[in-house]
């Protein structure tokens, strides 16, 4: 008979590990992710580059001689002069082009962390206020969204740029504005499966009113997309920023940003090249491992979104 | 399926109205108006100026005036362009804009398709690493670098092509501004295909096809495509958004004649007549844009036009 | 000579964690219009041996061994010379109707392309001949519902419907893995029936891989079961229920529940047989 005493090597093998208790260890989401996620060499990398690029942009101001918007009158439209202290040159103005891509890069980075704060919030409440309530409610939240995704937001964003000044609050919660739609669906999908567990049943049952219920079991219970997408819309954060900047509709003067930077130095940059390149590097590489970034940890946390 | 499409566009009627009356209150409740500027006029000029654009009406009925005129094609005058109205400045250069637009947003299209199928099928093979370096390119340089750093090369440095101009329709100088704008559609298009073909092509039906012993290229022509378009014809309606506002900078980087560059003047000008007429017709292009999406992710998905 | 013949077959997965023994070393032949079921509780192996002979393991699964088919070798065959067999020969359903059907095609499309594919009739004929195998296997109205989508088809029809397009080319041998694991319990009384009058009527050979004994008696004459991707004991039907050998296998039939006698614990499959194994 097949299959009895001596052929089942695995089988005697099993019953002595669970006799000895050597069972595999069980792991956890997190180190799962983790895991994943450190295999992911792309994505090392990039959080290597993004971390230097914030060291860059927020420390490097310290180690400079000129500030961004130190004039140096003998020294204009200069090309890079490590004996003058200007690595990267200087633009039109006798500025130092090192100190502000640094400055413009602080910039960039601080709207995208606030405007994604904005749009993250926004996203959350809508989109867990719609999947929980479900419904007419769900239903015409949703075609809002639909009816947003499609029309050209940044339009309405210029507009209202237009109209109320190139106002820095307004420029993070504007852009804050035109994200959070996809954070929203994401947010209202998860809900629809998350409230049919039990544990929100029996916060239910012991009379939890809805809203409590919406913002101490559901939002919690969100983490994982919410990160992801997060950190998904960064870099489309910093395009739309740089898009408007370079428009001449972002940040004002003497501040600047990478978009702004980019939209000086294109124009000129046959003969001034180092006004192009070193804004244009820094803004190509903060996008492209952001990007990475975000790709990685969908891959980690949704195995089987490949 | 006629109801599925009568009842679309009803819908988008409301819509269109919706965002129609959104812009113009939030234009004219603004603090501000195109006679803020730096010249200080006499006040008998602005008195006249504003009753010729009828700015001292009360509100509502400047805004049913608005729309009233609007359904008439008439924009209303340009506040800062003095002798056009805005319907005559659209009529310039919108048929321009539209022809970029289209072009780079079907040639994208098709280009991205082609793309995210093929580095679909050949999944982690060379053919799909290299095309997923070139989308990340695509989709990461922004259009303004983009189309600087074409110019530079492509225009100025190699002098394949023209760097900017439009000659009046030689096809040469719309090689640059057409690629600046298909690159990131092409991009966002093949990563969307690339990753819906991947999960349809791991799924049971798949199987069963070929457990039916029908050819690779059957399955991938008759099985795959249906359900591996979707998730993309959904993204189209947005693609296309994108691309209109792309072609503004692109216009004015390339020094080309569309409404790209009486947009951002207008913007700068608080030119508010320019710039809502400017958002109302994209507004209803795209609005029938995503209509004709909708239609056609019914015709692909059976299970849509049933309910 | 036996219509298939399985020898040593082993299929492995390469997966992060390292390599996944599915099958480790089965062996069974089945004669001309024989039947066969293979029993085991899920991860035993039993679907993937199935999949390995027809080529529709995934990426990362590996087959090696022997399985020989009407005298030629078909293992591990390129997919062209695969597709020959595919349908014509050997015909597969699967468990779960609704997703082994495409949903965005009508079921008319999904079974004249097989006859079309494999026997080059126009699509006409096709349709016809689709229409008789819909009224072979009892769905009503077979003209009409032959031009509709899956979704429009309840689950038991929807398995039919898998059923006849698995057979419209009267394929040797067909393999049915757990076809009614899906379904309701009422259904699945007639989806076994159904399948037991086609063998008659039409001679196929069927290996009915399933983890269900009940569906076993009376419907296969050979019985395999598998465990770890091993086989336990592979005997005729009647002896095995009337006396089975195993450990392993006796765990099993003590595990159905049964109506007519009270018990106060339903017994599981306990795992001391492999303790047993050690010591002896």
């Amino acid at each position: 008979m097949a299959g009895l005493t001596g052929k089942d090597a695995v089988l005697t093998e099993y019953a002595r590990k669970l006799e000895t208790l050597d069972a595999p260890k069980g792991r956890s989401l997190t180190q799962d992710a983790t895991r994943r996620m450190v295999r992911n060499k792309a994505a090392v990398v990039s959080i290597g580059v993004v971390l230097f690029i914030i060291l860059f942009a927020f420390l490097g101001p310290y180690f400079l001689p000129w500030t961004y918007d130190k004039i140096d009158w003998s020294g204009i439209r200069k090309p890079p002069n490590f004996e003058a202290g200007h690595f990267a040159g200087t633009d039109q103005n006798g500025r130092d082009m090192l100190a502000r891509i640094m400055q413009g890069t602080q910039m960039s980075l601080i709207v995208a962390m606030v405007a994604t704060m904005v749009s993250v919030v926004i996203g959350v409440v809508y989109g867990a206020v719609a999947g929980y309530f479900g419904g007419r409610v769900d239903a015409v939240m949703m075609r809002f969204v639909d009816i947003m995704y499609a029309l050209p937001y940044i339009l309405f964003v210029i507009i209202l740029v237009v109209i109320f000044g190139r106002n820095p609050v307004l420029l993070f919660v504007g852009i804050g504005c035109l994200e959070w739609l996809t954070m929203a669906r994401i947010v209202r999908g998860q809900t629809l499966s998350i409230k049919e567990r039990e544990f929100v049943e029996a916060a239910r049952a012991s009379g939890a009113s809805s809203w409590a219920i919406i913002f101490r079991h559901i939002v919690p219970n969100l983490s994982g997309p919410v990160v992801i997408y997060a950190t998904l819309t960064i870099p489309e954060i910093i395009l739309t920023e740089s898009f408007l900047s370079y428009l001449g509709l972002g940040v004002q003067e003497p501040q600047t940003s990478l978009g702004t930077l980019i939209s000086f130095g294109a124009p000129v940059a046959e003969t001034l090249p180092w006004m192009l390149i070193g804004p244009a590097v820094v803004l190509v590489s903060l996008l492209l491992c952001l990007t990475y970034i975000g790709d990685g940890l969908r891959d980690a946390l949704d195995p089987k979104d490949r | 399926m006629f109801g599925y499409v009568s009842r679309r566009v009803l819908s988008a009627i409301p819509i269109a109205l919706i965002a129609v009356t959104a812009c113009f209150f939030i234009l004219r409740l603004a603090p501000g108006g195109p006679f803020d500027g730096e010249r200080a006029l006499p006040p008998a000029t602005l008195a006249n100026l504003r009753a010729h654009y009828n700015l001292d009406l009360p509100l509502i009925q400047q805004y049913l005036l608005y729309v009233w005129r609007l359904l008439h094609g008439d924009f209303g005058p340009s506040m800062v362009y003095n002798d056009f109205t805005v319907a005559q400045m659209l009529w310039i250069g919108l048929p321009f804009t539209l022809m970029l637009g289209f072009t780079a947003f079907v040639i994208g299209t098709i280009v991205g398709l082609v793309a995210g199928a093929l580095s679909a099928v050949n999944q982690n093979k060379w053919p799909d690493y290299v095309l997923v370096m070139l989308v990340m390119v695509g989709l990461v340089v922004p259009n303004f670098l983009m189309a600087a750093i074409l110019q530079l090369v492509f225009g100025v440095y190699l002098n394949w092509f023209p760097a900017g101009g439009w000659q009046n329709g030689s096809l040469a100088h719309l090689v640059l501004p057409v690629t600046v704008l298909v690159l990131p559609h092409a991009g966002r298009t093949a990563r969307l295909m690339r990753g819906s073909m991947i999960e349809v092509l791991g799924t049971n039906y798949i199987r069963t096809a070929k457990a039916k012993g029908l050819g690779q290229r059957l399955i991938l022509a008759r099985h795959a495509i249906k359900p591996a378009l979707l998730p993309v014809v959904s993204y189209l309606g947005p693609g296309l958004s994108y691309l209109l506002t792309g072609s503004l900078i692109v216009e004015q980087v390339f020094a080309l004649p569309g409404i790209g560059k009486y947009f951002i003047s207008a913007a700068l000008n608080r030119d508010y007549g320019l710039v809502l007429g400017t958002t109302i017709l994209y507004m209803v292009i795209i609005l029938a844009v995503n209509l004709l999406v909708d239609i056609l992710y019914a015709w692909l998905d059976p299970k849509v036009r049933y309910h | 000579m036996a219509l298939l013949e399985v020898k040593n077959l082993k299929v492995d997965f390469e997966t992060t964690d390292g390599v996944v023994h599915a099958v480790r070393d089965l062996s069974y032949s089945l004669e001309k219009g024989g039947t066969l079921a293979i029993v085991g509780e899920s991860g035993s192996g039993k679907t993937q041996g199935a999949f390995a002979l027809l080529g529709l393991l995934p990426r990362n699964g590996k087959a090696s061994g022997s399985v020989i088919f009407d005298g030629h070798e078909i293992l591990n065959l390129p997919t062209r010379q695969m597709n020959r067999y595919r349908a014509e020969r050997i015909g597969i359903i699967f468990q779960d109707p609704m997703t082994s059907l495409n949903p965005y095609l009508r079921i008319s499309r999904q079974m004249t392309e097989v006859l079309e594919h494999h026997r080059g009739m126009s699509h006409s004929a096709a349709l016809a001949e689709s229409v008789r195998f819909l009224d072979a296997v009892r769905i009503p109205d077979a003209a009409n519902r032959v031009r509709m989508y899956p979704h429009e088809f309840s689950g038991g029809m929807r398995q039919r419907v898998m059923i006849a397009m698995a057979l419209l080319c009267q394929p040797e041998l067909l393999i049915a893995d757990e076809p009614t694991t899906a379904l309701d319990v009422t259904v699945q009384a007639e989806i076994i029936d159904l399948l037991v009058d086609l063998q008659e009527d039409f001679g196929t050979a069927i290996i009915l891989i399933t983890h269900d004994l009940g569906i076993v008696a009376g419907t296969c004459e050979d019985t395999l079961v598998m465990f770890g991707g091993q086989v336990m004991e592979h005997r005729k039907t009647l002896d095995l229920f009337a006396n089975p050998q195993h450990p392993y296998t006796q765990g099993l039939m003590a595990a159905i529940p049964r109506l007519d006698k009270k018990v106060d614990r339903l017994s599981t499959v306990s795992y001391e047989f492999m303790v047993g194994e050690r010591q002896a």
